[in-house]
């Protein structure tokens, strides 16, 4: 077991402790000896890329899956927690990035559901319900009604309210995931307030977050999770955003990023003055042939819906698009296939692949047509393609005719890729290419990017990981609210940089 | 195909198809007429009719819809065709009218849907209504009967000693199984029923196809409508009422997911048989129609249970 370096010797009470946890999935282990240790009245932060095995971590803990190994401890006496509800009712609650509140229920009754005070035969005090709501609410600190709706209410306060469902259920161990990232900054304000005053009741929280800057505001301890292992546990104060950095990277970024510059060509795709209502303003940019343009800002800053715009699959209200030096209409997603353009959506589940057709159909679905003589699909074509395709991108499945739905996520991004090299496109949007994809699928996606420049293709790389921005760039923009905020050759780029543009504090070409 | 991946593909099939072949040893063993050529060809014949609205209704659930309207599209296809019929009309003509009467209602359908934003249970529930009100307006709630024998043919005619609707259906399902499986609009119907946004994001024209497919529905409850009036000799205008209910249950006991994106037009055609079957197999065993209704609504829910049964994840 390793040892907690930062420890001071007067302890405060361990409330959870995890040792040796091992969780493995066909094909990945998600968590190989992972050790934990909750105390009483500290902001843990849980560290690491994605897929480093931090929400496995808190679905073990919350009892949506079961562990392989190791041993969990509350109060220092095993426990095995058998199921979420039975997690709810040792004390460990968990509040997730997207929340499970029903939205035409009212806030208390939301906080007591399946759990309702009850008068006769069944029927709910409505009254004690509410008021026992509305004491929790109070008690929080937070100004809402317990009458009012749930979909009434802002974001930051359905929050508020998911803390309160934890509380009611006397919740010793609460789990935040990502609990800012949909906050403005007033809003973080008051829940980081909020937090102080779980901590001064004895709560132990676990704190997930991408935003590093938040943890030294937030945090007391900190443990960094990398492939599933556990790389060490920090206090705040005794470590620093670069030591974090490092463990959380843990090797050069060098090998993790494989970069090969390719010759760059002609203009690919230009867009001039993009204008969406509300969401997109005066977007101009640049793709020329073999380069790879990196796409960073943070979420909700518009840069998803600036690759729908692009690709047809939402209107545009004004604004000019290049294909190939050309001006082009794209008002569906079907002019832009036909005009050499690819986009693989940050969910592969839900917009890139239809999950329960099989290698093959996916590959060729945008294809079909192409494929077809008088009506008819020629089925050796879609053959013959499915077979390069699985060869080319070393897409690890029993056979054409698997269903997507049982490959692992590095092998279905790459049958979305699939799709758009069965297209010939030469225009590609990556949304998130690498995210739910373990480390080792990440190298390859990568590797695939540069052989796609160097085949002379333009990229367009969206993602929220600063060291994939990076790493993997020629060029660099940013958005924030919706404007490009920033560009940046690779050269100049610096995660500060990134940062500071995406945040709102640049100007264009900071440097 | 290796063995395993045609399991994994036709598996579902195949569990429908022995649970027919089941179904008919019980029917031979239990009574002697069951087992006749002529028995049998007149189980295909009353099959007919329902396995050709399954295909439509097949269609329209594998790419993730419902119609509800087909009962009463086969009243008011029937009696259009029927009066156009009664008023000297050729034929050909009066068919073409009918088919046609079938296929503009169904693209309304499909347009209420798709530009109209309706969800297809709403949608459809309506024009279900509006179709058998059109129906009996249209007749002033009267039958409208007497054809001549060349119109009479498509229910009581042969073809090579097969009795015309009986090879009507047969076309039908080698087309529909041809489409789906071998054109684009099959393929897309699938995609559509999976996953519409990916679909749509993979340049699937989402819209035009799933119109269309509301429109092959209603096509093929006119055809169906053809056939029933032929047989009775006579358009009714409450004809064709809980049509919609048996074409479901033969979708569904063939194997096509209520929730869209999988399914196949053999097992709706075996579904519809079993259906026919165990009609017809009761009737032999004098049951009477009360039990029929119980035993039939078990076998779906039998149907379905077992198929729950075997796709549960196993982790």
């Amino acid at each position: 077991m390793k040892a907690i370096p930062s420890a001071p010797p007067q302890t405060p009470r361990a409330v959870l402790t995890l040792r040796g946890i091992r969780k493995a999935y066909p094909g990945v282990v998600a968590l190989d000896g992972v050790d934990l240790e909750l105390r009483a009245g500290e902001v843990h932060v849980l560290l690491g890329e994605n897929g480093a095995g931090k929400s496995t971590l808190m679905k073990i803990i919350s009892g949506a899956v079961a562990r392989d190994a190791g041993e969990v401890l509350l109060d220092g006496a095993p426990v095995e927690i058998r199921g979420p509800r039975h997690a709810q009712a040792l004390g460990l609650g968990i509040i997730y990035q997207e929340f499970n509140l029903i939205p035409h229920l009212t806030a208390g009754e939301n906080i007591f559901l399946g759990r309702e005070p009850r008068l006769f035969a069944g029927v709910i005090d409505q009254g004690a319900l509410l008021r026992a709501a509305q004491k929790i609410l109070d008690e929080l600190g937070v100004a809402i009604d317990a009458r009012s709706v749930v979909s009434r209410l802002s974001v930051a306060q359905q929050q508020m309210v998911e803390v309160a469902k934890a509380l009611s259920l006397n919740a010793r161990v609460l789990m935040m995931d990502e609990p800012t990232s949909a906050l403005t900054e007033q809003e973080i304000r008051e829940l980081f307030a909020t937090i102080a005053r779980l901590k001064a009741r004895g709560v132990a929280l676990v704190y997930i977050s991408h935003r590093m800057e938040e943890l030294f505001v937030i945090g007391d301890r900190v443990t960094v999770l990398r492939d599933g292992r556990h790389v060490g546990t920090r206090s705040i104060g005794e470590t620093t955003m670069a030591e974090l950095v490092r463990l959380m990277v843990g090797r050069d970024l060098k090998d993790q990023f494989p970069k090969q510059a390719a010759p760059v060509g002609d203009e690919a795709l230009r867009v001039a003055g993009l204008r969406r209502n509300g969401v997109l303003h005066d977007i101009n940019f640049t793709l020329r042939q073999g380069e790879v343009v990196g796409l960073a800002g943070l979420m909700g800053s518009g840069r998803t819906e600036l690759a729908r715009a692009v690709f047809g699959a939402d209107p545009i209200n004004g604004g000019r698009i290049f294909v190939g030096g050309r001006e082009r209409q794209i008002g569906s997603p079907r002019a832009a296939i036909g005009l050499g353009l690819g986009f693989l959506t940050e969910d592969r589940k839900h917009q890139g692949l239809v999950l329960g057709l099989s290698v093959q159909e996916n590959t060729c679905l945008p294809s079909v047509g192409a494929f077809s003589r008088f009506g008819v699909m020629q089925v050796e074509q879609e053959s013959a393609a499915t077979a390069a395709r699985i060869a080319e991108l070393r897409i690890k499945t029993p056979g054409p005719h698997q269903r997507v739905v049982t490959l692992s996520g590095g092998n279905q991004q790459k049958v979305v890729l699939g799709k758009w090299l069965t297209t010939e496109a030469d225009v590609f949007i990556f949304d998130e290419p690498t995210r739910g994809i373990d480390v080792g699928a990440k190298v390859e996606i990568y590797q695939l990017i540069n052989q796609l420049a160097a085949r002379g293709a333009a990229i367009l790389m969206i993602s929220s990981e600063l060291p994939e921005i990076l790493g993997m760039s020629d060029r660099i923009l940013v958005m924030h609210a919706g404007r490009i905020a920033g560009e940046f050759t690779a050269a100049e780029a610096t995660q500060e940089k990134l940062l500071a543009a995406a945040l709102g504090r640049a100007g264009l070409h900071a440097a | 195909m290796k063995p395993r991946e045609f399991l994994a593909h036709s598996g579902r099939q195949f569990g429908t198809l022995v649970g027919l072949f089941v179904l008919c040893a019980v029917l031979w063993a239990l009574t002697p007429h069951f087992l006749t050529v002529s028995n049998l060809l007149n189980v295909a014949q009353q099959t007919s009719i329902n396995a050709v609205i399954a295909v439509g209704l097949t269609f329209v659930i594998i790419s993730g819809g419902i119609d509800l309207s087909v009962g009463s599209l086969v009243a008011f296809s029937g009696v259009v065709t029927a009066s156009l019929l009664q008023r000297a009309v050729p034929v050909p003509l009066a068919l073409l009218a009918g088919l046609m009467t079938g296929l503009a209602c169904g693209l309304v359908n499909g347009l209420l849907i798709t530009f109209g934003r309706l969800p297809p249970f709403i949608a459809t529930l309506g024009i279900m209504s509006v179709a058998r009100g059109g129906s009996l307006l249209y007749t002033d709630g009267r039958p409208v009967s007497g054809f001549g024998e060349e119109f009479r043919w498509i229910a009581t005619g042969e073809i090579l000693r097969v009795p015309v609707p009986v090879v009507i259906m047969i076309v039908v399902y080698v087309i529909a199984h041809f489409v789906l499986r071998r054109t684009p609009f099959g393929r897309y119907l699938f995609a559509m029923g999976g996953n519409e946004e990916a679909a749509l994001l993979s340049g699937v024209r989402v819209r035009l196809h799933k119109t269309l497919v509301y429109g092959v529905c209603g096509l093929l409850s006119a055809l169906a409508a053809v056939m029933l009036t032929a047989r009775l000799n006579s358009a009714q205008p409450i004809a064709g009422i809980n049509y919609e209910l048996d074409a479901i249950a033969a979708t569904v006991i063939g194997g096509t997911s209520l929730l869209g994106g999988q399914g196949s037009v053999v097992g709706t055609l075996i579904g519809a048989l079993i259906m026919g079957v165990l009609r017809n197999g009761l009737n032999l065993l004098g049951v009477s129609s009360f039990i029929q209704q119980v035993v039939i609504g078990a076998v779906i829910i039998l149907a379905v249970l077992l198929d729950t049964a075997f796709k549960r994840p196993k982790r």
